[in-house]
């Protein structure tokens, strides 16, 4: 990692589209793309893979599944044996709609956490918030970072320049 | 050439967003009412709302101390007025869920303007649901034994009760419906700490933004959890009005024990949530000047949804009625025509002209698409739904099968005022709501506008 931030303003998401591409095939790799929304397309043109988070979800899901469906087993055949209505004890059909409802509440526990996990988040300081122009990455400004260090700040700047970034700062 | 074909092409979309709105100019409509001074309206709707919660709490508070006999229960009615409006609430909750889980699967995209604002909805009717089993239970120092936490009496629920299941179906869908809403605010949250003006609000909603800041990386990771969201409230929020249901079906009365009972409570859910959201929508929309976010065709487009659910909940009433005849079981047959021509004949009429009829009038396009039709309907729906719980609720329990323990349930002015104060507490939540957060989602709008498409104004070829 670098230790300045070379950022530049981009025009529309089709242009920091283009620009992603391009800073990607000079073979750049800390590099990072702001915007108000989600952009359709810009995983591949930053080369970035599928999310990891379906993995996660699914553990926590089976973590939920089988919580649920050991806690009531215990509880109506071990801790709490008794007999309504003369049903045996080990009713599992009885189990499914609980035994479902905490395998989404895990799973949903899994999908939120585990995309703040994977996004570093809750993260309230970061360098990038040194400068006011990001401040418009919520609102309807499209930017491209690169991380540099003292030796490549001067390429990193330079090739912003030639794929159009407007007002480019260096934030240290 | 495209634009020529455009003009006349008949099956061109709507477009979602209307009056040419830029993407700082959509920040800027959403931000108003959070960055500007409560109107006066504000307050004093605020305060009639906290009085209500005042009622609210009063009443549960003479509940509490003087116990159940306050209210109109007896033999044989044991389920009245709370486990009416426990279901009402839910039902309301659910509109939420469908149109931001159901809908975002199914790529509709005129959802983004009202997701956020059904969601909260949902948040706020499922609180006011949970009150009253809550307060139902007779001793409510012990409603914690509804839960599977070791105590000294090493008592255990019983996980064979429907009653049981719906204490988890119903906590689970606040908790999941309360994570999806925070996951979709989160990038809004980031909008309005960068426009703070003051040094509190910036660190406050910073707090809750989590330091947000629009990177992609986020967004990859961010996109693909609120889809599996979607995906895992989608299959909830059917499950929990089946299981609301399960509490009646699950039993062995008459006119409750019924196979047709999941999905038909799952539609009249959905019937009830959409009314709800058009009325407070169409009074949000016009007094915070949104009419190009919330656009008629959105209007619309939710009035054919509650034009269909109302059409599927009126082929339940009659085919209940069917199967009862079909079914052959005296029972069966008396608990309906009971229903229709007995003791609470006057509900059940009510329910159908507000539930079945007065929706049919959206078969009309100038129905659906004037605002104080819409509006009308809607709070008619909402009345015929309250009905419709209480016509199951209690004409099942007030006439069962034998004629020698028949009742007639009444309310009690403190089951009245309970309910009326319910209100109070669900619009003072929606106060607060509309106050100090962005009551449209600013970032999925954007995303919604052909300008967001990185491809937007190159040639089309094919």
């Amino acid at each position: 990692m670098g230790n300045s931030i070379v950022l530049a303003e981009f025009q529309s998401p089709g242009d920091l589209l283009n620009a992603a591409k391009s800073v990607h095939d000079a073979g750049i790799k800390h590099f990072e793309t702001y915007s108000p929304f989600p952009i359709h397309g810009m995983d591949d043109a930053m080369g970035l893979g599928q999310s990891k988070l379906g993995w996660i979800v699914l553990m926590g899901g089976l973590t939920g599944l089988s919580a649920g469906f050991a806690l009531q087993t215990w509880v109506s055949t071990s801790a709490y044996k008794i007999v309504y209505s003369g049903k045996p004890l080990f009713s599992y059909q009885a189990f499914v709609p609980v035994t479902f409802e905490i395998m989404i509440l895990f799973s949903s526990f899994a999908a939120v956490f585990g995309m703040f996990a994977l996004n570093k988040l809750p993260e309230w300081y970061h360098k990038i918030f040194n400068s006011v122009e990001i401040n418009k990455a919520t609102d309807d400004g499209f930017f491209l970072s690169i991380d540099a260090t003292d030796e490549n700040e001067k390429a990193a700047i330079h090739l912003l320049e030639k794929i159009g970034g407007k007002s480019i700062k260096v934030i240290r | 050439m495209s634009m020529a074909i455009d003009d006349v092409n008949p099956v061109k979309r709507k477009p979602l967003v209307t009056g040419g709105l830029s993407f700082k100019e959509i920040t800027n409509v959403v931000a108003k009412p959070v960055e500007s001074k409560a109107p006066s309206w504000w307050f004093i709707f605020l305060g009639l709302s906290a009085s209500l919660i005042a009622l609210l709490f009063a009443m549960i508070g003479y509940l509490v101390w003087e116990g159940v006999g306050v209210w109109g229960l007896n033999n044989p009615v044991g389920w009245g007025f709370a486990i009416v409006n426990f279901v009402f609430w839910v039902g309301i909750g659910h509109a939420g869920t469908l149109i931001s889980a159901i809908l975002f699967l199914f790529r509709q995209k005129w959802r983004t303007s009202i997701n956020r604002f059904a969601e909260a909805m949902t948040i706020f009717a499922v609180i006011c649901a949970l009150i009253f089993p809550g307060i139902h239970v007779g001793r409510i120092w012990v409603a914690y034994w509804l839960f599977p936490i070791p105590n000294s009496l090493l008592m255990w629920p019983n996980f064979r009760s429907p009653l049981l299941w719906d204490v988890f179906a119903v906590s689970t869908y606040f908790t999941v419906s309360l994570l999806f809403w925070y996951v979709g605010l989160i990038p809004d949250l980031a909008t309005i700490r960068d426009r703070a003006k003051s040094k509190t609000k910036q660190m406050l909603y910073g707090l809750f933004a989590i330091g947000w800041r629009g990177a992609n990386r986020h967004w990859r990771n961010y996109e693909r959890a609120y889809l599996l969201l979607a995906a895992l409230a989608t299959p909830l929020v059917l499950s929990v009005h089946s299981i609301v249901s399960f509490d009646f079906a699950v039993s062995q009365l008459p006119g409750w024990h019924t196979t047709i009972f999941p999905p038909y409570f799952v539609a009249g859910a959905i019937f009830s949530g959409f009314a709800m959201v058009i009325t407070l929508m169409i009074i949000a929309r016009q007094i915070f000047g949104m009419k190009d976010l919330v656009t008629i065709h959105h209007l619309e487009c939710m009035n054919k949804i509650i034009l269909a659910t109302g059409t599927m909940v009126g082929y339940a009433y009659a085919m209940e009625f069917f199967i009862a005849w079909y079914s052959g079981s005296v029972y069966e047959g008396f608990a309906f025509v009971n229903r229709a021509f007995g003791q609470y004949a006057w509900a059940y009429w009510i329910m159908i002209s507000c539930n079945v009829i007065f929706p049919q009038l959206f078969w009309f396009k100038k129905v659906r698409t004037s605002i104080p039709m819409m509006f009308t309907i809607s709070i008619i729906v909402n009345i015929g739904m309250w009905f419709e719980r209480f016509v199951i609720t209690v004409t099942s329990l007030a006439n069962d099968f034998l004629p020698s323990s028949w009742g007639y349930y009444k309310p009690t002015w403190v089951d009245i005022l309970t309910f009326v104060g319910s209100f109070g507490l669900f619009f003072f939540l929606f106060l607060l709501f509309l106050k100090f957060l962005p009551m449209i989602s600013i970032t999925e709008v954007k995303g919604v506008l052909p300008e967001a498409d990185p491809h937007h104004g190159d040639d089309h070829h094919g």
